[in-house]
């Protein structure tokens, strides 16, 4: 049991640096720093899920703000919809309360998520049957229609959008703790699969799928694994953006969305952990912190720029298939401080 | 039917289509023998390969391996029953180290849950700390130790194709299927490959089946050889009688039978 | 039952229009196997280009004003269309030598001129004030001198990069094309609708109890006059011959001594007309808005007809596009809300039960 107290440790540890670094970082900086962190966390989390199916498993998924969309609806239904049903008989709900704001959300992000994971079911199905680009234009599909069937219903607005909880949009620690908690969570994820035996059967599907099938690897079972994992943490993501926005329109998902999020994992390279979320903040920091006219207004033009001079000099993304880890920087850097032999 | 034996291909026909390229071939391998399948090109060797390993499924007659039929089965299960293959065009995982090729091979007696893996429980460590000992070694058995971080992408030919039969060795089968080992190689490579197959056949106890098309080679180390021509069966037996059946030298030379 | 045949030939109608976009995603798709998703976008140009002859380049009269014009009227038309064509042509072009090629054949050195001109529109975008004409000088100029700059970090890039074949990777470039002409678009025309005012004289015919709109008929027949002519290039042309060539066999085609790279850009200049002849008679006869964003839904529905034909199919192109355009209407008709969304179900359901399409030949990878 040893394992499972050192465990536990580490999850008490990261909550607790995560509760400090968000109490010094709400009295110190300014609430516009605090959305742009927000932001950055959340963009980091869908570049590093998009990574577990695009880049690791070697699938192509372009929808992924169909599954953002997802989570985001099914949390804000539960905040505005179900929660005030349920509250009557279950007064520890009541929002305003520490304890009541963080099992509300806690909720909305099961939910979430698990539609979530649902969806990705369904989209990771056709990948079972369909290679490379057709599978793209698939998953490309599912997203619009995602969207689509948001836009036409009722409940949650239809175009008008949907206005989740604003009490929590008031208490701003309260989701950037869970944001930055869910990019822990879906960073070691990622990084406990790559580093295991076991997670090398992803990588294999993402080499040669005929292969992997001939040397044992249950392709199908990994295939659907990444699709429902990969979704079903941009559904978390989803939930704790409808709760940090004042509201949510299907607009927040479109197509665009989408292909930012690719462009991050393919930019920081298609495999590469490290590389997608450094992608994922820098493409969110840099275009609101450079708070330049210009690049804001072109920020799209400047994104797709990017993207196609990358795929004609530098396909495999600026880290590639490589993690950038510390201690190795710091060997390499030694090696070259050392005189040759 | 004998008591030894391990793989039955009863009367297998395979149609793309209204094209027959395999047309209602048996064949029979006992345990421990190494046995030969030649033809000329398009004879439907691979395909016969294909309809063993699960890729296809026969359009009639049966596949049984190990008593079990093999009919209907995916191709990973059917790995999983003992029986590997290696890849005509060489089919490695090229971005991964060799090492890790081999560790994908060796999962499949292996297997760990997601749970564990994200959590890294005490199984897991064991289970990976198995798997790299296991690779590590299978690769110095094969003298590939020195290369086991080189990415496959990156190795000479021929230790490309003797990383693919490691690879096919991290199975752990009991009959291992050799898809043209030699193609592409010089005839030292070639020298140096039939005494790794006589090699590994002996260590692993090892049944072996083969397509090649270098006779010398097939000659020098098969015990039995079945012939293919056109998607049929045209001639089985020992070397010496290959060599002097006349359908088989017409099928080669292209003379007329009679 | 009328209503039915009304809906159908509505139908019919957006079909054609699918069905000439289509075209052109199913030849490129045929040469080299790339979903050019740029080609909504191309039609999107389409539209623009007929935009500024119509209210700006031509002098087309106003017939409510001058009635007796509409002769004038219809000739000037026919120069837009062929300016449509031409313009989308050359963009094609552009679009395929410079984002498509590369992934192919790597760089050559003189794409450092067009990079250039890349680099100096933020360059002199960020020049400060200065007069449009002073601006377009400074850009010129900036494009020329930044493109003999670029000429040794081309010459580096070309020596240093293989290009990798991969279909993915020109998925992705495709989809950035498509962004930039997008946003670009945003960015150049702005993002308020603009219309085409009537420059044809509209008349409606009334047949067993069914409205005919002229412009709806002027559709069906320059698609069919467009369809036909490309039939006729496919079939029994040289470059026509060639490429159907290289959509059997690229390498095949290239020890045949094709030039392969030339017959490419012909098919894309050969598609990309045929969306701007589209673009430029949705816009014209339909009362439209023209937006940066024209382009995507259709482009995406074309792309759903190209599939359902078979992609790489050329007949399946034409049949696809009209269906699509009925299915369509038929749904329109009854849940306007989801006009949108059948596109991709159905989409989703073809390459789910035969992703070769309904023309198409069924392939399986070689193990």
């Amino acid at each position: 049991m040893r394992w499972l107290l050192g465990r536990i440790g580490v999850v008490v540890l990261t909550c607790a640096i995560l509760l400090v670094a968000n109490r010094l970082i709400i009295d110190n900086i300014k609430e516009y720093y605090v959305s742009v962190l927000v932001l950055c966390g959340l963009y980091a989390t869908l570049a590093v899920s998009l990574n577990l199916i695009n880049g690791i498993t070697g699938q192509f998924s372009i929808g992924h703000a169909g599954f953002y969309a997802v989570g985001a609806y099914v949390g804000g239904a539960w905040t505005m919809l179900i929660r005030p049903l349920v509250v009557k008989s279950l007064p520890i709900l009541q929002t305003g309360t520490q304890i009541g704001d963080h099992l509300n959300l806690f909720i909305a992000l099961v939910l979430g998520t698990v539609c979530a994971g649902l969806t990705g079911l369904l989209v990771g199905l056709p990948s079972l049957r369909l290679r490379g680009d057709y599978l793209a234009i698939v998953t490309l599909g599912f997203g619009e229609v995602i969207r689509i069937v948001i836009l036409n219903m009722d409940v949650v607005g239809g175009p008008r959008g949907f206005t989740p909880i604003t009490e929590l949009v008031n208490n701003h620690g309260i989701p950037l703790v869970w944001i930055f908690g869910l990019l822990v969570v879906v960073v070691a994820f990622s990084r406990n699969l790559l580093k295991s035996a076991q997670g090398l059967k992803f990588l294999a599907v993402r080499e040669d799928e005929i292969a992997a099938d001939a040397m044992g690897v249950n392709t199908t079972r990994v295939k659907v694994t990444a699709f429902v994992i990969g979704s079903a943490f941009a559904g978390a993501a989803g939930v704790l953006y409808a709760h940090c926005q004042t509201g949510i329109t299907p607009d927040s998902f479109d197509m665009n969305t989408s292909i930012i999020i690719t462009t991050m994992v393919v930019l920081g390279g298609t495999g590469s952990i490290s590389g997608s979320l450094l992608a994922g903040i820098a493409l969110t920091a840099l275009p609101e912190l450079l708070r330049n006219d210009f690049i804001k207004e072109y920020r799209m033009v400047i994104f797709s720029t990017l993207l196609v001079v990358f795929m004609l000099t530098r396909p495999q993304g600026i880290f590639g298939h490589r993690e950038i880890a510390l201690p190795r920087f710091l060997r390499r850097l030694g090696r070259k401080g050392e005189p040759n032999p | 039917m004998s008591q030894t034996g391990l793989l039955s291909i009863d009367s297998v026909t395979m149609r793309f289509g209204g094209l027959a390229a395999v047309s209602e071939v048996s064949v029979h391998v006992d345990k421990g023998e190494l046995i030969g399948l030649i033809g000329p090109n398009g004879a439907g060797k691979t395909t016969l390969f294909n309809l063993m390993t699960g890729v296809y499924t026969p359009s009639e007659g049966f596949v049984s391996f190990d008593g079990n039929s093999l009919n209907g089965r995916k191709p990973f299960e059917i790995v999983g029953s003992g029986m590997a293959r290696t890849f005509q065009n060489i089919r490695l995982f090229k971005a991964l180290t060799a090492l890790e090729n081999v560790k994908i091979a060796a999962n499949i007696h292996r297997q760990a849950s997601l749970f564990d893996v994200v959590l890294r429980t005490p199984r897991l460590l064991k289970l990976d700390a198995e798997i790299d000992a296991f690779s590590r070694d299978l690769l110095a058995q094969l003298d590939l130790a020195d290369v086991a971080d080189v990415r496959a992408s990156d190795l000479p030919y021929g230790l490309q194709r003797r990383l693919e039969i490691a690879r096919a060795l991290a199975t752990e089968p009991q009959l291992l299927l050799l898809d043209e080992p030699a193609a592409g190689m010089n005839p030292q490579e070639k020298a140096q490959l039939m005494g790794l197959i006589r090699q590994i056949r002996e260590r692993f106890s090892l049944t072996i089946l083969l397509i090649e098309h270098d006779m010398k080679l097939v000659m020098g180390i098969c015990e039995r050889i079945y012939v293919l021509e056109y998607g049929k069966l045209i001639a089985e037996g020992k070397p010496e009688e290959i060599q002097k059946n006349p359908k088989v030298i017409a099928a080669y030379l292209g003379e007329e039978t009679e | 039952m009328q209503a039915l045949v009304q809906t159908l030939i509505y139908g019919v109608e957006t079909g054609a229009i699918y069905a000439l976009i289509a075209l052109g995603y199913t030849m490129v798709y045929g040469v080299l196997r790339l979903i050019n998703f740029a080609h909504g976008d191309v039609y999107m140009i389409g539209a623009f280009v007929g935009f500024f002859a119509c209210t700006q380049w031509l002098p087309f009269k106003d017939l409510s004003q001058h009635p007796e014009a509409a002769m004038l009227n219809v000739v000037l038309a026919l120069v837009t269309l062929l300016l449509s064509m031409l313009i989308c042509a050359l963009l094609g072009i552009t679009i395929e030598r410079f984002a498509y090629r590369p992934l192919r054949n790597g760089f050559r050195n003189a794409d450092a001129h067009f990079w250039g001109f890349v680099i100096a529109l933020p360059v002199t975008a960020f020049a400060g004030a200065m007069t449009t004409t002073k601006r377009q000088g400074v850009f010129l100029f900036a494009g020329v001198v930044i493109g003999f700059i670029m000429r040794p970090v081309m010459a580096y890039l070309a020596k240093r990069i293989k290009p990798s074949g991969s279909r993915l990777n020109a998925l992705i470039t495709a989809i950035g094309v498509s962004l930039m002409l997008e946003n670009g678009g945003i960015n150049i025309f702005g993002a308020d609708p603009k219309f085409i005012p009537d420059i044809l004289p509209k008349r409606q015919f009334n047949l067993f109890g069914l409205v005919f709109d002229s412009s709806g008929l002027i559709i069906l027949a320059i698609a069919a006059i467009l369809m036909a002519l490309l039939r006729y290039i496919v079939l029994y042309t040289r470059p026509g011959k060639a490429m159907r060539a290289i959509s059997h066999d690229i390498d095949a085609a290239k020890l045949m001594g094709i030039n392969t790279d030339r017959v490419i850009s012909f098919t894309f200049a050969l598609g990309a007309s045929l969306a701007g002849a589209a673009g430029f008679m949705v816009a014209a006869f339909t009362n439209i808005k023209v937006v940066p964003l024209f382009g995507l839904q259709p482009g995406l529905k074309a792309f759903v007809a190209a599939v359902l034909g078979g992609a790489g199919n050329i007949p399946g192109a034409t049949l696809g596009g009209l269906i699509m355009g009925v299915v369509e209407s038929l749904v329109a008709s009854k849940f306007p809300q989801w006009r949108d969304a059948v596109a991709f179900i159905l989409l989703i359901v073809i390459l789910l039960v035969r992703p070769a399409g309904l023309l198409g030949k069924n392939t399986a990878e070689k193990v």
